[in-house]
């Protein structure tokens, strides 16, 4: 497998009134051609804003990218001037949005706003353009394709809006497709129906996806690897089977025990495990590790050093994790929540 | 099996639903359409906005009901009917054996005590002017339960007992975070020591790690006060884990109904079906082998739901009566396990 991404110690903060928001803390990871990463992580986690930082879309000011590299296909993203990276965005990289109703134009056409990156990135003509965004919408499987190219968002339903969205992401034939939380807005059939039109076209294109969602259920289903993300950071990475599998940090092992399951008689577990307290201020500079205050498992130094991402003990090369502590053996302590007012 | 004409004695005899058999709240037949106008000056009323269109249930007392659907098929509207929030169009809807859809004025206030609702959205259901004692105090100081000497100590003892400091009671909603706010909001549904609660998406607004903590919250409670919920939510998982029984909506009906385990393992309903195989499971060995039913298409409109079975236009297995026939009716199949399709026999 070709390495087709590598982010290096990414920073992300906003300077905003209230103080500066640290909203990605070094992060860092390759992606290889053709994988699915899943990217999980609750409201501020920094998993959208490392997106956008990818995509240089990070709004400035407030906001500022301070440190890191994105190499993607030899160059640095990051370094690229505006004009260049414009050529990049949509073209090499698309991005699928949570909400198709505000991302779509509501004064123009599905047609014309399809055919805008066609015409812009591979110089097709009007009526080849047309034509190709026609093949684009049967392909995410919308009937009647020619003639609805004609409509507006307004006329579409919200799981149709998506695979619109679908459909001009993949217009230029992307190498990396990012998806921030595209069936979260969604009802739970018509997100079925989104991820299976996902998998189907990814066999198609053959193109890297980072599926970026608070739901491990959906990762569960779509991803070669996950990454959990939490306080800015990555807290462990590793393949799909050995981050639900063979667990190594405390705030996955939290989140999956604290989730039900569909295919679990009720009343089995009398209650549901939880995670003590609240996510963390992301105002407040971080110090050592963002789950500290939260963890079961926390020791002294856990509030002072930050643990290095790196392999388990005994786990697979490729997995690895953010945490001082080995799960398999130590012992969890009862976590006294903070009475804190956030 | 009987067909559906719901008399209360029908259902009562299930007590195998129920924990004990004892009907808090009894549903018949009830129906809200809300009116779609046209004109600017001189409003005509063009159709109908069938949102919840003939449904009939029981909650006994001391159960938990799980209230499942997409968004728009009435579920929510189904729950604010009950408590009269909005006036049924038609139908009955009785607690403890008094009817609320003719009740009025005063005698409903009177009711209200006995019935709260804990919203989904706890940034917009509490008035960000006003103390968490004023906001928690509120329900006291209008149905004067406490007398106003004792209303700071019983506010703080409500705090403590959703697990808020009773330190925070002069603060204002702005200073909490989603899963406190949700506990502020709870809170002020059990000021007036409610037997019934409706739980309108409860969860769905806040983060992962805070859901588990707001749902064990409300089995203590429930617990601890002998509460009744009807606990709407698309999220079927958390559904099984804390309800003991499920009713299934679509557009504007119930589809399936019966106690929470055998619904999940035993679906009856095309639809019921569907839903339950999109639900993704977080556990990849699990996912790989499942098998998905990929429902086509979208919801219909309630504005103008299909002819027949208002499923036949998304049914993987609908048969030709399914799309001339009326709606099929609610048929309890096994001893408290409903369905309403023609397919199932």
């Amino acid at each position: 497998m070709e390495t087709l991404m590598e982010v290096k110690n990414l920073v992300t903060r906003f300077y905003t009134q209230e103080g500066t928001v640290y909203a990605v803390n070094d992060v860092s990871y390759v992606l290889e051609e053709g994988e699915t990463l899943g990217v999980v992580g609750e409201s501020g986690s920094g998993k959208s804003v490392h997106a956008l930082s990818i995509m240089g879309l990070i709004p400035s000011p407030p906001g500022k990218v301070e440190n890191g590299e994105v190499i993607f296909r030899g160059r640095d993203l990051l370094k690229l001037p505006s004009d260049e990276m414009r050529l990049v965005r949509g073209a090499e990289i698309a991005m699928v949005f949570q909400d198709p109703m505000t991302s779509l134009n509501p004064v123009l056409t599905i047609g014309s706003q399809i055919t805008e990156a066609l015409k812009l990135h591979k110089g097709m003509s009007n009526r080849e353009a047309n034509h190709r965004a026609a093949e684009l919408l049967e392909l995410v499987g919308i009937p009647d394709a020619a003639s609805r190219l004609n409509n507006y968002p307004h006329q579409f339903s919200g799981g149709m809006r998506q695979r619109v969205m679908i459909a001009m992401a993949l217009s230029c034939d992307p190498k990396l497709l990012i998806a921030d939380e595209p069936t979260t807005a969604l009802d739970v059939t018509i997100q079925a129906q989104i991820i299976e039109l996902v998998k189907r076209l990814k066999e198609e294109f053959g193109m890297a996806i980072i599926w970026i969602t608070h739901d491990l259920g959906v990762v569960a289903g779509i991803s070669d690897n996950i990454q959990v993300m939490y306080g800015g950071r990555i807290m462990e990475r590793g393949s799909v089977e050995a981050v639900f599998g063979d667990t190594r940090h405390p705030y996955t092992l939290g989140l999956l025990e604290s989730l039900p399951r569909l295919d679990e008689e009720s009343g089995v577990r009398e209650k549901l495990h939880q995670i003590e307290g609240s996510p963390p201020d992301m105002r407040i500079e971080p110090v050592g590790c963002p789950f500290a205050p939260r963890c079961p498992y926390v020791l002294d130094k856990c509030w002072e050093q930050q643990p290095p991402l790196e392999p388990g003990e005994g786990s697979e090369a490729n997995h690895l994790k953010a945490c001082w502590v080995d799960v398999r053996t130590a012992e969890p302590n009862p976590v006294v929540a903070e009475e804190g007012v956030a | 099996m009987s067909t559906v004409a719901p008399t209360i004695d029908t259902q009562t005899q299930k007590s195998s639903n129920g924990k004990d058999g004892d009907v808090l709240v009894s549903v018949r037949g009830l129906k809200k359409h809300f009116p779609i106008t046209s004109g600017i000056i001189l409003q005509r009323t063009v159709g109908h906005v069938k949102a919840v269109d003939d449904v009939s249930f029981d909650v006994y007392r001391g159960e938990t009901l799980g209230l499942v659907g997409e968004s728009g098929c009435g579920k929510s509207t189904t729950g604010r009917t009950i408590l009269q929030l909005y006036r049924p169009t038609a139908g009955s809807v009785q607690f403890e054996g008094q009817e609320l859809s003719t009740m009025k004025g005063e005698e409903l206030r009177k009711m209200r005590k006995r019935m709260q609702m804990i919203f989904q959205d706890p940034f917009a259901s509490l008035n960000p002017r006003m103390s968490v004692g004023r906001i928690v105090s509120e329900p006291l100081r209008i149905h004067k339960t406490v007398p106003r000497n004792q209303m700071q100590e019983f506010v703080e003892n409500l705090l403590e007992r959703v697990g808020l400091n009773p330190y925070f009671i002069n603060r204002y909603p702005h200073e909490f975070s989603g899963g406190q706010r949700q506990r502020i909001g709870i809170a002020r549904a059990l000021a007036l020591n409610p037997s019934f609660i409706v739980a309108d998406e409860p969860i769905s607004a806040l983060d992962v790690s805070i859901q588990a903590q707001v749902v064990n919250l409300l089995q203590e409670l429930q617990e601890e006060m002998n509460l009744t919920y009807l606990f709407i939510a698309h999220d079927l998982s958390m559904v099984r884990h804390i309800c003991n029984r499920v009713a299934v909506m679509y557009l504007g009906k119930i589809v399936e109904l019966g106690p929470t385990d055998e619904v999940y393992d035993n679906p009856l309903h095309p639809y019921t079906q569907a839903l339950l195989s999109a639900v993704p499971v977080p556990d990849p060995i699990v996912e790989k082998q499942r098998q998905r039913i990929i429902l086509t298409g979208d919801v219909p409109s309630p504005a103008n739901p299909p002819i027949g079975c208002n499923f036949n236009t998304r049914c993987p297995v609908a048969l030709e009566p399914c799309f001339h026939e009326p709606d099929p009716p609610l048929i309890e199949h096994t001893p408290g396990h409903w369905a309403a399709c023609h397919r199932v026999l």
